[in-house]
């Protein structure tokens, strides 16, 4: 599958240094995107967590031990694995943007799409979902509720993006050039510490313009050539060391070694 | 009791040793029916599959039964487009073991998706550069056709067969069974490589991504190959299974050799190619995207040991039994051989399946391990059950094999 191109590429800009893993944005998250508490949610292999928090050290032992909190969202892969995979065009990459859709309606749970992503960026409603009592009336009414059965994942908050298009209409704007800022992830929003960016990375007026050609920028896994949308940002070694597959003997080693000397 | 139901000349136990022995797996089959009810109900949270392994023991085993099922078409081709004629002494019990291996697979499925009342979706919204439309189509294409090959054999039972139109439709379907065999030929040789597609896409996935022809990955060849090396054994293993339960000569020995040099000459083109294919992706692919060979193995449940008992132990040495005559025709190394080729194509089917999602890919990821709980295990005994139930019907009440009376006069 070829990779699409857009004119607007919605991008998250991490700044893994500044993240000190409160979970913030994952609480967030779910408020935002309706995902219900599950009764039983001690095995976090089958929670529902668009956004998660990854925890990362150094391999050192203490004194020398340090910690990394890398939150991973969607990636909203420039190359896809999960689209061309989907026996129904559940999940789609064709809009404006480049945010990967999940279709509900459409979806008919057979996790070929989990399977296909390196990332575990999506999850699959294992169970009904049930909000306990009260809680039902906090549900966000611009995000959809699921049902059980079928795939689902980070969007970006797209509905947010909706607004900010509806609202740069309003203003006589034109929807598909927002300024810097008008759209934003609910995660976003809920960092304490401003360690995640959002914008546009191919318009100069938007910050992650820049933050994405910072040196210690990187985004995970681009040996395997996904091309995500996400990018992180750490000014140490061993964190950007953790974000490829960089062997012992393999070719990739040598590269890397290459462009060291 | 029931023997004027018997095939014309057959002799059949008695009706109450039949139903004590169909009690054992109709009482698998209430259990996995109790299974099934819990997770149409609860939904597929009552199983041991997760975010991490979204596929697991029931898409393990649909794709071993699909691939041991396999027996139905290659034998079908064989016998109606290759016309070898010995074949057909064995040819009813392939459909029907193909029937039951892909409306198993099928039933399996309903549970396995999330959402089966969806599942025609396939061809309402069919994505044409997935896998898995066209497994999908395939699938149930192929069903179709198996339900009209099994069609003939349940009208030509004695009984039924005295109706003229039952007796007519039957015989015009045997007519033209040259056409079902076409048919079902190239739609099972699509999905079974398109099950093997499936994986070799997933270029997320370094276990099981891999380059190829055109549009199919070379798992595409690899798991046609495979199935083809494997189906006619499986036929020949149930056949002599059904021989040591009942007593009797079914099928002559000679046909269940041919069987095996069938497979045995299909599984050495595999196994060739099978190890030059795993030894490209370990030396070459890996260390391109900076992994290595060791890194996609994990202790004991993901170990080495699994790709060498496929390999070797499941590979190389039953092709070599296989088509070796003397050893062939010692029934208890064909028999040997066959069961060890079964095996390895499940390993097979199982590390495509299971391993390719336990591998972390991310670095800072971990190995997470899968184990199958009571629900899946119930339905997926479930099937084995129904496959037992419906033999056993098939054997007491369908001319099956036309070498029975031969092979079993006194």
């Amino acid at each position: 599958m070829q990779q699409m191109e857009f004119d607007t590429k919605w991008t998250m800009v991490v700044d893994v240094d500044k993240c000190t893993g409160c979970g913030a944005c994952m609480v967030s998250c779910q408020a935002e995107n309706n995902i219900a508490p599950m009764k039983e949610g001690s095995n976090k292999l089958k929670t529902l967590t668009w956004m998660l928090v990854y925890e990362l050290n150094n391999g050192k032992e203490f004194p020398n031990r340090e910690v990394a909190y890398l939150p991973r969202p969607c990636m909203q892969c420039g190359h896809p694995a999960c689209v061309p995979v989907c026996p129904v065009v559940a999940t789609t990459k064709d809009e404006e943007g480049g945010i990967v859709s999940q279709i509900y309606p459409r979806c008919i749970g057979c996790r070929y799409c989990m399977a296909a992503c390196p990332y575990h960026a999506r999850y699959f409603g294992w169970l009904d979902p049930v909000w306990p009592g009260g809680m039902d009336k906090a549900l966000s009414p611009s995000t959809s509720t699921r049902p059980r059965g079928v795939v689902e994942k980070c969007n970006f908050c797209h509905s947010r993006l909706l607004d900010a298009r509806q609202r740069a209409r309003a203003e006589g704007m034109d929807p598909n050039k927002l300024p810097d800022g008008w759209y934003q992830p609910a995660c976003l929003e809920s960092c304490p510490t401003g360690a995640i960016s959002f914008g546009d990375a191919k318009n100069p007026e938007h910050k992650v313009h820049e933050l994405i050609k910072n040196p210690n920028a990187f985004r995970i896994l681009e040996s395997i050539g996904m091309e995500p949308q996400v990018y992180y940002i750490s000014r140490r070694d061993w964190v950007r060391e953790q974000s490829d597959n960089v062997a012992p003997g393999s070719h990739a080693e040598n590269h890397a070694a290459e462009g060291k000397h | 009791m029931d023997s004027n139901l018997f095939p014309e000349g057959t002799k059949r136990c008695g009706l109450a040793k039949f139903m004590l022995w169909m009690a054992f797996p109709a009482a698998i089959l209430l259990w996995g029916v109790y299974a099934a009810g819990q997770i149409f109900y609860h939904g597929i949270g009552v199983t041991g599959l997760d975010n991490y392994f979204g596929f697991g023991l029931w898409i393990t085993f649909d794709l071993a039964v699909i691939a041991l099922g396999a027996g139905a078409f290659f034998t079908g081709f064989l016998k109606y487009i290759l016309k070898i004629d010995q074949l057909k002494n064995i040819i009813n019990l392939a459909v029907v073991l193909g029937f039951l291996c892909y409306s198993g697979a099928m039933l399996i499925l309903t549970m396995d998706i999330g959402q089966p009342i969806r599942a025609w979706f396939g061809y309402w919204h069919p994505n044409v550069h997935s896998m898995l439309t066209e497994v999908i189509f395939c699938i149930t294409c192929y069903c179709t056709v198996l339900i009209i090959e099994f069609i003939p054999l349940i009208f030509e039972q004695k009984q039924l067969n005295k109706i003229p139109f039952l007796h007519h439709f039957a015989h015009h379907l045997h007519v033209n069974m040259a056409l079902f065999a076409g048919i079902g030929t190239f739609l099972s040789t699509f999905h079974q490589g398109s099950l093997g597609g499936m994986y070799g896409v997933m270029f997320g996935r370094p276990y099981a991504f891999r380059e190829g022809f055109f549009i199919w990955p070379w798992t595409f060849f690899l798991f046609v190959l495979s199935a083809v090396g494997s189906g006619p054994v499986f036929t020949v293993l149930v056949c002599t299974l059904m021989e040591k339960m009942t007593g009797k000569k079914l099928v002559e020995y000679k046909v269940k050799a041919l069987m095996g040099k069938i497979a045995g000459t299909m599984l050495c083109v595999y196994m060739f190619f099978k190890i030059i294919d795993t030894w490209a992706w370990a030396t070459g692919y890996l260390p391109s995207i900076g992994l290595t060979f060791e890194q996609m193995f994990y202790g004991n449940v993901y170990g080495q040991w699994l790709l060498w008992t496929e390999l070797v132990l499941c590979g190389i040495v039953p092709a070599i039994m296989l088509i070796t005559p003397s050893i062939r025709n010692n029934p208890t190394l064909l028999y040997s051989a066959a069961i060890l080729d079964c095996i390895g194509v499940t390993i097979n089917r199982y590390v495509f399946t299971v391993q390719t999602i336990a591998i972390p890919v991310m670095p800072f990821d971990n190995w997470e391990i899968y184990a199958p709980n009571w629900a899946e295990w119930a339905t997926t005994l479930m099937i084995c059950a129904y496959g037992a139930l419906v033999l056993s019907l098939c054997y007491r009440y369908q001319p099956m094999f036309p070498q029975e009376l031969k092979l079993n006069k006194k």
